[in-house]
C-alpha cells in the first residue's frame, strides 16, 4: 500500500470543506467521539443535516470566523491507498499557505462552484498548480446539485477550463461532477447523473497512478550528518547519512561531491541493519565510500556522469511569504535542503497579476506576490530546474533578523 | 523508464529519519522527549535507524509526573540501559516541593497539566534547543496544523498565527535565544501507522498496552486505574476488569479500554474497527473544544 498525498484548493463557499468533511464521513473515517463532538456542535446545515465542514476547521479563530486560515492535514485510508489531505484556505490573502500545502502534494483538486464555472479565483489556483509543478489535477464541480445535475452545465465548464489548462500547460486533468453536500460522485457514485461516465472522486484517488519514475541520471543525496562512531571496533566506520532526494545509487556507482567536485564509489548502502545494492529517491540510507575524503553536513553526492547544474546567480519563481516586503538591500540565507547559504535578490524580473496571469514589472514583492527574480548566492549551489527536478530544484529564503521563512524559490533557469 | 513506489511504511519511516537527522545538524542542543508511550518508543527506533551504529546525538528526557504505571518505569530503565544513551528525567515533584506548581486538589485532581512547567524547566536547565515529539497530526484538530519543526517562543508557547510556512522537505530551524523548537518526526503518522510499524519492527511496549486484569472505578463514563494517585471515595465502586491502555500517561488522565487483546494482531485488529479515537481515552483533553490549542499555546508538549 502507498501514499498519496493531495491538497484542495477551492474556498469555503466552492463547499471545500464540506467536500473533505464528506470524503471523510463517508469512507467512515470519523470516530464516534469526534463524530459526538460534531454533533453536539450547533453549527448545521439548513436542512438540520450535521454541517461536514467542522471536522477541518482546527483553530479557534478559524471556528469564530468561519474560515480556513492555515493548512490542515488530515489522514485516511482505504483498503487501496493512503491519502494525506492537506486542507489549505483558498483567498487571495492566504496563496503562501496554499503554496504550501502544494509543495509536497502529488495531486490538486480544484474546487468549481458549478453555479459560477471558471472565475478569478479558478485561474489563480491553477496558476500555482502549475508554478508548483503538480502532476495530477482533479476539477471538482461542486453544487451540481443547485444546477439540476446538468449535463449541459457541466460540459459548458470543462470546455472553458481545457482552455485555461492548456494555457498553463497543465498536463493530466480529470474532471468529475460532484456534490459535496449531498454525496454524489464524492466516495458513492451518483444517482442523479446517469450521464457521467467516470469515476467518483475518492475511485480516482485510489487508482489515479503515482508511482515514481526510476531517473537514474538524478542521482542525488545530501548529506545531512556523518556518522562516526569513534569506537575501538568501528575506528574506520565513515557514514554519510541522508536520504535520497531523486534517482538511485547503487554499489560501485561513480559519485561526485558536490561542490568540492571530488570523486569516489560507492562502497556500501546501508539502511540501519540492511545492506542493499540500490538506494531509491525517498529512502533515508547511509552511504559509504571507497575513498576517505572530506565531506560534510550541506554537501550533495551525486551521480558522477550526470551533474547538476552549478552557478551563483539563478532565475527563479518566487512566491513572498511574510509581512514585510522583499529588500533588495538585505542579505537573506537561502535554505536548499540542507545547505544554507547566503544570499540577495540581484533583480526582479517581472511579477505576476495571479488573477489575470498577467505579467507586470515591479519593483516591490509584498505578502502572497509572485514572479520571476534573479537570486545572487554566496556559495555555488548544486541544483536541477525545477521543472526537470522537483526534489532539487526549490529553496526557501529566511530573514535572518526574524529568523521566518520569507519566501518559496522554484530555480527555472541558469543566468 | 520502470516505476516503483515505496510501500507506505518504509516512507513514513524514511521521513522521519530524515527529520531527526535534521534534528542532528541543525541543533546545538536537541533532545528527544521520552513519555514511555508507544509512539516516544517509536521515535526511539526510528533514531537507532537515523544514527547507528553512531550514538544518538541527542539525550533522552522524561517528564516524570510522579504517578506514572509502574511498568513504564522499568521498561523505560531497561530501554535505557540496552540502548547505552543518556536519560534526563526532570520531577514534576520537584516542580511542587519548589512551589512553582501547586497540587491539583478534589475528584479530577490530575498531574497532566503541572508538567508543562517541569517541562520548561528542564529545557531551560539543559539550554535544550529542539525537543523531539512524538505527536501526531491525526491525534486531535489543533495538532492537524502544527508544523513539523514548530518554534516556541522564551515561555515555551506555541501562537498557531504565527506559524512559518513549511515547504517540500526543506524544515527552517533557525531560532533566536531563548526560544526552541519542538520538533515532531511522526507527525504523519497515524495511530494505526504505528501499530503496524510497532508490528513490524517487533519492538517490544510496556505491558500495560496489552490486555490484563486490573482494579478499575468507573470517573465520567471512562475506566480509571485505581491508584493511590487518584482521590477516590466511598461512591467509587472498584471493579476488577480486563483493560488495556490506548495511551500511557499520567494514571491519574489516563482512562482504559475494556479488552482482551493481548496480541499486537488483536491490538491492531481492535483498532481499525474502533470507533473512539485514541485522545478520546484522555480525560485532559475533554474539557473543551479548543483544550488542546489552549494547552499548546501555554507550552504543552
Amino acid at each position: 500500500m502507498n501514499i498519496l498525498k493531495f491538497f484542495t484548493a477551492g474556498s469555503v463557499d466552492d463547499g471545500k470543506s464540506t467536500l473533505i468533511g464528506r470524503l471523510l464521513y463517508d469512507t467512515d473515517s470519523i470516530l464516534a467521539d469526534q463524530l459526538e463532538a460534531l454533533q453536539a456542535s450547533n453549527r448545521k446545515n439548513d436542512d438540520g443535516t450535521i454541517d461536514l465542514a467542522i471536522l477541518t476547521d482546527g483553530l479557534r479563530a478559524e471556528r469564530e470566523q468561519g474560515i480556513t486560515i492555515d493548512v490542515a492535514y488530515k489522514y485516511f485510508q482505504t483498503d487501496k491507498r493512503k491519502f494525506i489531505i492537506a486542507d489549505t484556505p483558498g483567498h487571495i490573502q492566504y496563496t503562501r499557505n496554499m503554496v504550501t500545502g502544494a509543495s509536497t502534494a502529488k495531486l490538486a483538486i480544484i474546487l468549481i462552484d458549478a453555479r459560477n464555472g471558471v472565475v478569478e479565483q479558478t485561474i489563480r489556483h491553477s496558476y500555482l498548480v502549475s508554478l508548483l509543478g503538480i502532476e495530477h489535477v482533479v476539477v471538482a464541480l461542486n453544487k451540481m446539485d443547485m444546477v439540476g445535475y446538468s449535463e449541459t452545465v457541466f460540459n459548458a465548464i470543462t470546455e472553458k477550463y481545457k482552455t485555461l489548462a492548456a494555457e498553463l500547460g497543465l498536463k493530466e486533468v480529470t474532471f468529475i461532477p460532484v456534490s459535496a453536500l449531498k454525496g454524489d460522485n464524492i466516495v458513492h457514485e451518483s444517482q442523479n447523473m446517469s450521464w457521467y461516465k467516470g469515476r467518483s472522486l475518492l475511485h480516482f484517488l485510489e487508482t489515479v497512478d503515482v508511482d515514481n519514475a526510476l531517473q537514474y541520471n538524478l542521482a542525488r543525496m545530501p548529506v545531512q550528518w556523518v556518522i562516526r562512531p569513534q569506537t575501538d571496533e568501528l575506528h574506520d566506520y565513515r557514514g554519510y547519512a541522508g536520504r535520497v532526494l531523486s534517482g538511485s545509487f547503487k554499489i560501485n556507482d561513480q559519485v561526485t561531491v558536490l561542490p568540492s567536485g571530488s570523486s569516489s564509489t560507492i562502497s556500501r548502502i546501508e539502511i540501519f541493519d540492511q545492506q542493499p545494492e540500490e538506494a531509491y529517491a525517498g529512502q533515508s540510507v547511509t552511504l559509504h565510500l571507497k575513498d576517505n575524503i572530506d565531506i560534510s553536513r550541506g554537501d550533495v553526492l551525486v551521480n558522477a556522469a550526470h551533474l547538476p547544474q552549478s552557478s551563483r546567480m539563478i532565475e527563479a519563481d518566487l512566491c513572498w511569504m511574510d509581512g514585510r516586503p522583499l529588500d533588495e538591500s538585505i542579505t537573506y540565507l537561502l535554505q536548499h535542503n540542507s545547505k544554507v547559504t547566503k544570499a540577495k535578490i540581484s533583480e526582479i524580473i517581472y511579477k505576476v497579476d495571479i488573477n489575470t496571469l498577467e505579467k507586470e514589472s515591479a519593483y516591490d514583492f509584498k505578502l502572497n506576490d509572485i514572479g520571476r527574480v534573479v537570486v545572487k548566492t554566496a556559495d555555488e549551489l548544486p541544483f536541477d530546474l525545477y521543472t526537470d527536478n522537483k526534489a532539487n530544484g526549490a529553496a526557501i529564503l529566511i530573514d535572518s533578523r526574524t529568523n521566518l521563512t520569507v519566501a518559496a524559490l522554484m530555480f527555472r533557469a541558469v543566468v | 523508464m520502470s516505476k516503483y513506489n515505496l510501500d507506505y511504511l518504509d516512507e513514513l519511516e524514511a521521513e522521519a529519519i530524515h527529520i531527526l537527522r535534521e534534528v542532528a545538524g541543525q541543533f546545538e542542543k536537541p533532545a528527544l522527549l521520552f513519555s514511555g508511550g508507544k509512539d516516544s518508543i517509536t521515535l526511539v527506533r526510528l533514531a537507532e535507524k537515523a544514527f547507528r551504529p553512531g550514538k544518538f546525538p541527542f539525550p533522552l528526557v522524561h517528564i516524570d509526573t510522579g504517578h506514572n504505571f509502574e511498568e513504564t518505569i522499568a521498561y523505560r530503565d531497561r530501554m535505557v540501559a540496552r540502548l547505552g544513551e543518556k536519560l534526563i528525567v526532570g520531577h514534576v515533584q520537584d516542580s511542587i516541593d519548589q512551589g512553582k506548581v501547586i497540587e491539583q486538589t478534589g475528584k479530577n485532581a490530575s498531574r497532566n497539566a503541572l508538567q508543562t512547567v517541569t517541562l520548561l524547566d528542564t529545557i531551560a536547565e539543559h539550554g535544550f534547543d529542539a525537543c523531539i515529539g512524538g505527536a501526531r497530526r491525526d491525534e486531535e484538530k489543533a495538532r492537524a496544523k502544527e508544523r513539523i519543526f514548530s518554534v516556541r517562543d522564551e515561555f515555551g508557547q506555541w501562537d498557531p498565527k504565527r506559524q512559518r510556512p513549511e515547504l517540500w522537505n526543506i524544515y527552517n530551524g533557525k531560532i533566536h535565544k531563548g526560544e526552541n523548537v519542538r520538533v515532531f518526526p511522526i507527525s504523519n503518522w497515524t495511530e494505526l501507522d504505528v501499530w503496524n510499524y510497532i508490528k513490524r519492527e517487533q519492538i517490544e511496549l510496556p505491558s500495560i498496552y496489552f490486555a490484563h486484569y486490573r482494579d478499575c472505578i468507573t470517573r465520567n463514563g471512562q475506566l480509571m486505574a485505581a491508584s493511590p494517585f487518584l482521590n477516590m471515595d466511598e461512591d467509587d465502586i472498584v471493579e476488577n476488569k480486563q483493560v488495556r491502555f490506548r495511551t500511557v500517561g499520567d494514571m491519574s488522565c489516563t482512562a482504559a479500554v475494556e479488552s482482551d487483546a493481548d496480541q499486537l494482531e488483536d491490538i491492531i485488529r481492535e483498532i481499525s474497527a474502533s470507533k473512539i479515537s485514541e485522545r478520546g481515552a484522555r480525560m485532559d483533553d475533554k474539557v473543551s473544544e479548543a483544550a488542546m490549542e489552549d494547552r499548546k499555546k501555554g507550552g504543552y508538549f
